[in-house]
């Protein structure tokens, strides 16, 4: 018991900043602070500086540096994109297609502008969490304007077919959009042979600071400002730069892009054991999101008769850091709008539970998690009715 | 989030477990909304003797039982049916808003299983005063 050391499995949520990228921040706090709009000498510098990450980010996404807006996070990104788009082209139509199992940033957007006036589709998705091209071709219509469809979902970790959505959206001459937050660093992208018309980021999701995100427009996309103010990135997103945020986003995203092979064979093999082991030890447990097509760092399991709060307070207490699906520790008291989408039942989603793997963890760290996790599952089952009834009657497969 | 005192109830619970021929049992919630508590009462001359729970359920729902079964420990029934969810949730030092449907269950749970009692022993249940089960419906806007 006790916290000797912590056991951060929770990278989805954040991760920590990379020293090398803390180091190319930091003069850009103290000596390069000049408003990149002023005319002197440190100004340029900065705007200097500004130019170098948004060439850093263009050519992670196989884009053109003048493609590429900061912005000050993912949700604003998010925001941005469906809202630019939808006021842009209202004339043209006012049907969105967006997916059941998008983060908030993008589904409450799409909720607001419901309540504008706009008519929005939201996809189904299968038992693993992915879209079916042939159902967003059913539903364009020839009022649809938008299409926005998550990269890599944040909670199960399944990766969407994004070439052939885009391939569909591109057929009918939709815009698309993609929220690839969670992709970034774990999935190679190239936006011009994806055929993506636009696509958000933020960099504290793969080692680099929160309070910076980008979205990447394509040329010729018709859009609105979100944020109205000054001249800044050209015109289309007002406010003065976060300068030492936007380096350390460019730096970040050189160095998730550097080798994604080799992060991703280092991290899947840490999952999958874990997930292994995990599935091996504890009886009625199962895996959410697709076995193959998924984050390598995403471990998302429901474990039958218990609830996932109470196991994310036993893991905290052994210093694991961990995320669940479950309603109580949503705020809302539902539990996972993408858990409930795959069709998983209710009384199951309260039961999940999210670990993110990510650079700073060992195989001890598995290890660890592989002796803690089956003590605290079968301590919380110990005292739930459900799992009294269960083995009474023999079991439930699930 | 919770208090030190919930924290307490809900790493060492208090009176984990089942009572073999219990006098009284109620079983509240549902799997569905993510909360289930079964309060077992042992009861000799009208004193609750013994109490205990089993609850599927958040962290505050464990520390509630837990508390809640402490309460009405000793107790005679007349006594431990006035037990109230605001009660349990002033011993745990309190709840977070959003919790406190957990301390309505636990106040249920008990009404439920002294009722258990009354009707096998022949005696009329006695009536809800108030209308908590309406908030847990509301509060946790969890639709069944």
């Amino acid at each position: 018991m006790g916290h000797q050391r912590i056991i951060y499995m929770d990278h989805s949520a954040t991760t920590y900043v990379k020293k090398e990228i803390v180091d190319a921040m930091i003069p850009y706090f103290t000596q390069h602070f000049g408003n990149p709009s002023s005319i002197y000498g440190i100004a340029r510098e900065s705007k200097t500086a500004i130019d170098t990450a948004r060439a850093q980010v263009a050519k992670a996404l196989g884009a053109d540096p003048d493609e590429i807006y900061f912005t000050s996070c993912g949700s604003e990104s998010d925001n941005w994109a469906i809202k630019g788009v939808a006021y842009a082209n209202r004339k043209r139509g006012n049907h969105i297609i967006t997916t059941a199992i998008e983060h908030h940033a993008v589904l409450h957007t799409c909720q607001f502008l419901e309540k504008e006036g706009f008519a929005v589709t939201y996809l189904p998705v299968d038992r693993y969490g992915r879209v079916d091209p042939a159902d967003l071709e059913k539903a364009i219509t020839d009022k649809t304007i938008l299409i926005s469809i998550m990269y890599a979902n944040n909670e199960i970790g399944s990766i969407e077919p994004i070439r052939e959505l885009a391939q569909v959206a591109k057929k009918h001459k939709v815009y698309f959009h993609t929220d690839a937050v969670q992709a970034i660093g774990n999935v190679p992208i190239d936006v011009k042979a994806q055929d993506i018309d636009m696509l958000s980021l933020s960099a504290h999701k793969f080692y680099g600071p929160k309070g910076v995100g980008a979205l990447y427009i394509k040329k010729g996309v018709r859009i609105e400002n979100l944020i109205h103010g000054g001249g800044q990135e050209r015109r289309k997103r007002a406010g003065t730069e976060n300068i030492a945020g936007i380096v350390g986003c460019g730096k970040a995203i050189e160095l998730a892009t550097a080798d994604i092979e080799g992060h991703n064979i280092r991290i899947r093999a840490m999952r999958d054991r874990l997930l292994k082991g995990v599935l091996e030890k504890i009886p009625n447990a199962r895996l959410n999101g697709h076995p193959t097509e998924r984050l390598p760092g995403n471990f998302n399991v429901s474990f039958e008769f218990i609830e996932g709060e109470s196991m994310l307070l036993w893991l905290d207490d052994e210093g694991i850091c961990a995320s669940t699906g479950s309603a109580c520790t949503s705020g809302s008291l539902e539990p996972s709008h993408v858990l409930l989408a795959t069709g998983l039942p209710v009384e199951i989603s309260h039961g999940s539970l999210r670990l993110t793997l990510g650079d700073v963890n060992t195989e001890e760290d598995v290890d660890f998690v592989l002796e803690v996790l089956p003590k605290v599952v079968s301590r919380l089952r110990d005292m739930s009715p459900l799992y009294q009834k269960a083995t009474k009657d023999g079991g439930c497969n699930v | 989030m919770y208090s030190e005192t919930v924290m307490d109830h809900f790493k060492n619970p208090r009176n984990v477990g089942e009572i073999e021929n219990p006098d009284g049992v109620g079983e509240v919630g549902n799997p569905v909304c993510g909360d289930i508590m079964k309060i077992f009462l042992k009861i000799e001359n009208n004193i609750v003797v013994d109490a205990k729970f089993k609850t599927f359920g958040c962290g505050a729902a464990i520390a509630s039982s837990s508390m809640a079964t402490e309460l009405v420990r000793g107790k005679s029934l007349e006594d431990a049916w006035q037990l109230s969810n605001k009660a349990v949730a002033e011993a745990l030092d309190g709840l977070p808003p959003i919790k406190m449907h957990c301390s309505v269950l636990a106040e249920e749970g008990i009404h439920k299983a002294i009722n258990d009692y009354r009707v096998k022993h022949g005696l009329e249940p006695w009536q809800e005063t108030s209308s908590h089960s309406h908030e847990h419906g509301e509060e946790s806007g969890c639709q069944l």
